[in-house]
């Protein structure tokens, strides 16, 4: 009878029996308590396994499915398959192909449903049954808050997906918790000064807000930043998330003085609201002299599709978009068009780069323990993933980097080519202090590895 | 025994045995071979099979018993969730505190929804209950957000008062325990190429599903739970003899309403996380399909309902291509396309396609649920029985 | 003045969704006596013959342009479509661009088949089962109709304009001598509202004055005594089921370009429209077609920004707490008859 501490992968266990040889015949029996070193779901085989959780059910499944196609992708290029993607461009030279640390990298996949409890549900039993020592993805920012909070429990790392509500790295930030998607106030400060450009400093704004956390937190970020150079908000009011039919909140714009709408909605909602918002004519509408205009915050590349043709000239901002053309993004581009016959989505982008910022991480730690990762990942400056140079900043486990601000494209050449970016404002202009009023409250506590 | 009749006693031992050995039971493939994707012998699961199972166990005493169908057991499950989760910010991070308040509050909340629902009778008061659930979850969703933290879900923080306990440990938010036992703590024991756990947290649950299966039994056999049946068979009749029935339904609306917030609070005992989610009609929808698919009016049923489709959730959608690729990795390249191609649909992504035949399959061609099914197979084995039988006489086929 | 106005016209537009849904629902409840929780599908694949049509008209053939590069750096495929090259590409636009209305025509059969293979293969077997069984298979049916659109699909809304003639708003506010631009209502909308109504009047109007309406009437009300009299009430019931199916479907061609349809806008609609049908009252088809307008005015009301300064959060409970409000204070709803669905 050996008494071993508990967390260990199960399948690395017995391939580690297998490989020995001789198959453990005598009951063994391993516990939680006694024993050093070690970590949650150290691998000991000759692989390694990490979870990609994304929405596959909901409406948010075809967003799930392009960063489960980013996440193979990446494990290809991880194990020495394929072109290599951006590995070539990655300025950190720690991964050469042979999988993380010389094991192989086996995944696994679960639904988030876009529900934090089927989200946890199924992070959970990554950690618990397959042995995860990593847990990515989602495409809400409910949910990543909710599974980075059980990973930090758990104690092993979350690498957030597409999440871009301040309170990721605001008040719900984890040590064990990443994100490299931007976020509501870097949107606001980049929109802001392009807004003014196009539309003039005297404007009056009225808001259409979704009426949970995400949208509280963009709404107050596109605010204060167009507030800060001049415009004026005539009204702010919340939409309910369930809401299909815009019609009603749109008709009190009609009569109000704004001049501008703008749409702190995504998915669904946005797809709605600004269908409806064409409908009603806002865009053909003169105000004091001035034409109306509508504003999306955060684009997506697929809400741009489900808007169609209402999404001509509309700006917002983005974190990535396949045109751009830099190294890092067009190899990523190349591979994942040579792979899937279309261009990658920005939560592709993000959860492909995610990926190889852990997986290098790992490298250069020398060690999957989660503590180690945190190390090497905190203040961690890197380039070739394609946003230019970024900082992974160690007060609050967020990147910063360029943000794209994009507008509808008038004339678009295929059914991707929807989106034209405007603006790359820089990184500088998108900084914030880690004690920033709108980030304020929580803290990252200390990094758990399940010890 | 315990006051229950004989065959109630061989139930009882029954689910009391299946639960005890359930990691075993759940883990029948060995680890690391091909069929091992199908085993649901990890704590989270199991622990959400008899959470779900007390609920389902609860709602069968409202609806089972006196046939009234409430959409809206959900909110109470999100109520005492929500409850569950402010007493661990507030008081300790012992989930005796949480799981008794969770009760408390769901109660309380469900006498409310129940003393005006209750005034209507048949789809009227599903549409009432499904609206007070609607509001609820609505209202927690957006504008409750200080009390219920919105769409992220109330959650735990470093800086919470825990006036009983310590806000953190070292920069961690302490675990949730049971005077000292940490639920997520466990056993393993590995048998050859088998691996089995033992969480505490399920042994928690199982504790509590065991002992609200037992009160579910003697409910189900007093004079109480006649007083149920008869609502369900004949309400006016019951009314003409001068009976009152609006008592005895409230009372079954509220016991039922507790067990709900007792599963709510075991489940932030298991995961301190309450989520809006939690208190949707889908959710509400999801006990009346467990306890239907399972067999209502059965006592084993509604639990064995909740297993099937929190296996079909949490197993199903977890299977992806590349798994398929893997079992069939023997087989011709071509034929293995095929056939993934072929099983594509179901899985991953499709879970819902799969849930939604089976519901299907299941509803048609078993009208009592899992319990017929059960109870037919039974009956088939008992008629062969008694045909091989020396004097050919036919066993009489059990009724339940 | 105006705001309330303009909220009378979102609620009518709103209520004529609601109500025309609420129709289909108590039309198979009240003949048939089944609880269709799919009914809500066929709104759904309604929609979604309309994106069909649309896919089909838009189907193309790729000539390469080597001017122009794609994404990859590949010469750049240029699709045209076949009925712009058949009819020219300004007749070929103009019927790509018309889509929907015609898919009005494309979805009645469509819709009347997958109505009658329903009601053949499936519900026929549950008439004698108890509601909750009826509840539970049609939700199942539910699940696999939308997840078979959502395989073939996707997930994301999918946009379907409406033909760039009724691409604008009309000006209440001009008519009636106010300001322009200020009491405008889209084309489109203005259409939905007067065809909903027309389907409403037409369907009232064949259960009035036809024969077989009356026969379908008779029945809903006694089913027993109808077959006695030797008329074939099931093939009847059959017909019924298929209309509805019909005035789901079409309701859902016309609500497309409103709104992106996606696959699970059949379920987004299913529970308000249970809602209304109750509310209005079990098997009464005055009774759903009210609420639906009560409840979709109301909806529109309880959303201003002033109603919401006074009950913060009323524009998301409102339908839910009239429902309450009217279920307690009128036992059967607005309409509804004594008995049925009460035990």
């Amino acid at each position: 009878m050996t008494l071993i501490r508990k967390p260990l992968s199960r399948r690395s266990i017995l391939r580690a029996g297998a490989a020995g040889g001789a198959l453990l015949a005598a009951p063994t029996i391993f516990t939680s308590r006694a024993w050093a070193a070690g970590y949650v779901n150290e691998p000991t085989g000759s692989t390694v396994t990490l979870g990609f959780n994304v929405p596959q059910t909901g409406p948010y499944a075809d967003e799930g499915a392009d960063e489960l196609r980013a996440y193979q992708l990446a494990v290809e290029h991880l194990n020495g398959e394929g072109d290599g993607g951006m590995l070539n461009t990655f300025s950190s030279k720690a991964l050469k192909g042979s999988g993380i640390l010389g094991k192989k990298v086996e995944y696994v996949t679960g639904d988030t449903q876009t529900k934090s409890d089927a989200a946890r549900a199924s992070a959970k039993s990554m950690i618990e049954k397959d042995g995860a020592i990593m847990i990515t993805g989602g495409s809400s920012s409910g949910v990543a808050v909710a599974v980075q909070a059980l990973c930090q429990e758990a104690g092993v790392i979350f690498m957030a997906g597409l999440t871009h509500s301040n309170d990721t790295t605001g008040k719900d930030k984890k040590a064990n918790g990443f994100r490299h998607f931007f976020n509501s106030y870097m949107s606001g400060a980049a929109l802001a000064p392009v807004l003014k450009n196009a539309y003039g400093a005297d404007r009056n704004a009225y808001h259409l807000t979704a009426d949970y956390n995400w949208g509280y937190t963009t709404e107050q970020a596109v605010r204060e930043s167009t507030e800060a150079l001049g415009w004026n908000t005539v009204e702010t009011v919340k939409t309910p998330l369930a809401a299909t039919d815009f019609s009603s909140y749109i008709t009190p714009v009609l009569q109000s003085d704004a001049d501008v709408l703008v749409l702190n909605h995504y998915g669904g909602n946005m797809v709605n609201s600004l269908t409806n918002a064409v409908q009603f004519g806002l865009r053909d509408k003169l105000v004091n002299g001035k034409n109306f205009e509508i504003i999306v915050p955060l684009y997506s590349r697929l809400m741009a599709k489900g808007a169609g043709a209402n999404v001509k000239g509309i700006f917002g901002s983005t974190n990535w978009h396949w045109s751009l053309t830099d190294e890092g993004s067009k190899a990523f581009v190349q591979s994942f068009g040579q792979k899937y016959g279309f261009p990658p989505s920005q939560a592709a982008h993000t959860t492909y780069v995610q990926t190889l910022l852990y997986a290098d991480a790992c490298e250069r730690a020398g060690t999957f323990n989660p503590c180690g990762v945190v190390e090497a990942l905190e203040g961690f400056e890197f380039d070739g993933l394609g946003n230019g140079k970024t900082l992974y900043r160690a007060e609050d486990h967020q990147c910063f980097k360029d943000v794209l601000v994009v507008k509808g494209k008038e004339n678009p050449t295929s059914e991707f080519d929807l989106l034209e970016i405007v603006e790359v404002t820089p990184v500088e202009q998108v900084t914030y202090a880690p004690d920033h009023p709108q980030f304020a409250g929580g803290a990252l506590g200390s990094c758990n590895s399940g010890a | 025994m315990l006051g229950l009749d004989k065959k109630d006693t061989s139930t009882f031992l029954l689910v009391v045995a299946l639960v005890v050995f359930a990691p075993f039971l759940l883990n029948p493939f060995p680890d690391g071979s091909e069929l091992a994707q199908f085993n649901a012998g990890y704590p989270d699961l199991m622990q959400r099979f008899l959470i779900f199972g007390i609920f389902a166990i609860g709602f069968n005493i409202l609806f089972g018993l006196t046939g009234y169908l409430s959409f809206g057991h959900a909110a109470f499950l999100g109520v005492g969730s929500y409850a569950g989760v402010w007493m661990m910010k507030l008081l300790t991070m012992n989930v005796v505190p949480a799981i008794i308040m969770s009760v408390i509050f769901a109660g309380l909340f469900s006498l409310l929804v129940g003393y005006i629902s209750l005034r209507r009778s048949g789809i009227y008061f599903s549409i009432l209950t499904l609206a007070f659930a609607q509001m609820s979850f609505s209202l927690a969703y957006s504008v409750l957000t200080p009390i219920t933290n919105g769409e992220t879900g109330l959650q735990l923080n470093l800086d919470d008062p825990r006036v009983l306990g310590v806000s953190q440990v070292g920069g961690s938010i302490p675990a949730a325990n049971f005077f000292g036992l940490a639920m997520r703590d466990s056993y393993e024991l590995v048998l050859g190429n088998w691996l089995f756990t033992f969480n505490a947290g399920y042994y928690l649950c199982a504790v509590v599903m065991i002992a609200a299966f037992y009160v579910s039994v003697r409910i189900f056999r007093s004079p109480f739970g006649m007083m149920l049946r008869a609502v369900k068979s004949n309400q006016n009749r019951m009314n003409f003899t001068g009976l009152n029935s609006r008592p005895y339904t409230l009372a079954a609306f509220v016991i039922s309403g507790m067990y709900a917030g007792l599963a709510g609070g075991l489940m932030v005992a298991m995961d301190p996380l309450a989520g809006a989610e939690r208190m949707q009609w889908t959710a509400s929808g999801e006990v009346v399909l467990m306890t239907i698919l399972g067999g209502a009016g059965t006592l084993i049923g509604p639990v064995l309902g909740a297993g099937f489709i929190k296996y079909c959730e949490n197993i199903f959608s977890k299977i992806n291509d590349n798994i398929l690729y893997q079992w069939f990795s023997a087989l011709p390249d071509a034929v293995a396309d095929f056939l993934v191609f072929i099983i594509h649909p179901f899985i991953g992504k499709g879970w819902h396609l799969t849930l939604g035949i089976m519901f299907m399959l299941i509803v048609i061609f078993l009208p009592g649920g899992i319990m017929e099914g059960i109870s037919r197979i039974g009956k088939l084995f008992s008629r062969k029985k008694a045909e091989q039988g020396p004097n050919g006489t036919a066993a009489p086929a059990p009724a339940e | 003045m105006d705001a309330i106005f303009l909220q009378i016209l979102n609620g009518l537009d709103k209520g004529s969704a609601y109500a025309l849904i609420a129709l289909g629902l108590t039309l198979i409840f009240g003949t048939l006596g089944v609880v269709n929780f799919a009914h809500g599908a066929l709104f759904m694949i309604g929609a979604f013959c309309a994106v069909t049509l649309q896919r089909i008209l838009t189907l193309s053939f790729e000539t390469i342009d080597p001017e122009r590069l794609d994404f990859l750096g590949n010469p750049l495929k240029v699709k045209t479509p076949y009925v712009e090259s058949w009819f020219g590409p300004e007749m070929g636009a103009a019927i790509i661009d018309w889509s929907v209305p015609l898919a009005i025509l494309f979805s009645i059969p469509i819709m009347a088949l997958v109505g009658l293979m329903m009601e053949r293969g499936l519900i026929k077997h549950f008439y004698k089962r108890p509601h909750a069984d009826q509840i539970l298979v049609t939700f199942g049916l539910a699940i696999v109709l939308q997840e078979i659109i959502k395989y073939f699909y996707g997930a994301n809304p999918i946009p379907t304009p409406a033909p760039a003639a009724f691409a604008g708003s009309f000006d209440f506010g001009a008519m009636l001598g106010f300001d322009p631009n200020v009491i405008i209502y889209p084309y489109w909308r203005i259409v939905y509202f007067l065809f909903s109504a027309a389907i409403i009047g037409g369907v009232f109007a064949f259960l009035q004055f036809t024969t077989f309406g009356m026969v379908v009437r008779a029945g809903m009300a006694d089913r027993q005594t109808v077959g006695l009299l030797g008329i074939d009430i099931d093939r009847r019931f059959t017909i019924m089921f298929a209309l509805a199916a019909v005035v789901a479907g079409l309701a859902g061609v016309m609500y497309a370009p409103i709104n992106s349809p996606n696959y699970h806008m059949g379920m987004d609609f299913l529970v308000l429209s249970f809602v209304v049908v109750v509310v209005g009252g079990m098997g009464s088809l005055p009774g759903a077609v009210l609420a639906g307008f009560v409840l979709g005015i109301l909806e529109s009301f309880a959303s201003m920004a002033q109603v919401v300064a006074l009950f913060p959060g009323i524009n998301q409970i409102v339908i839910y707490l009239v429902a309450i409000i009217i279920l307690l204070t009128r036992p059967r709803g607005l309409m509804g008859r004594k008995g049925v669905m009460e035990s």
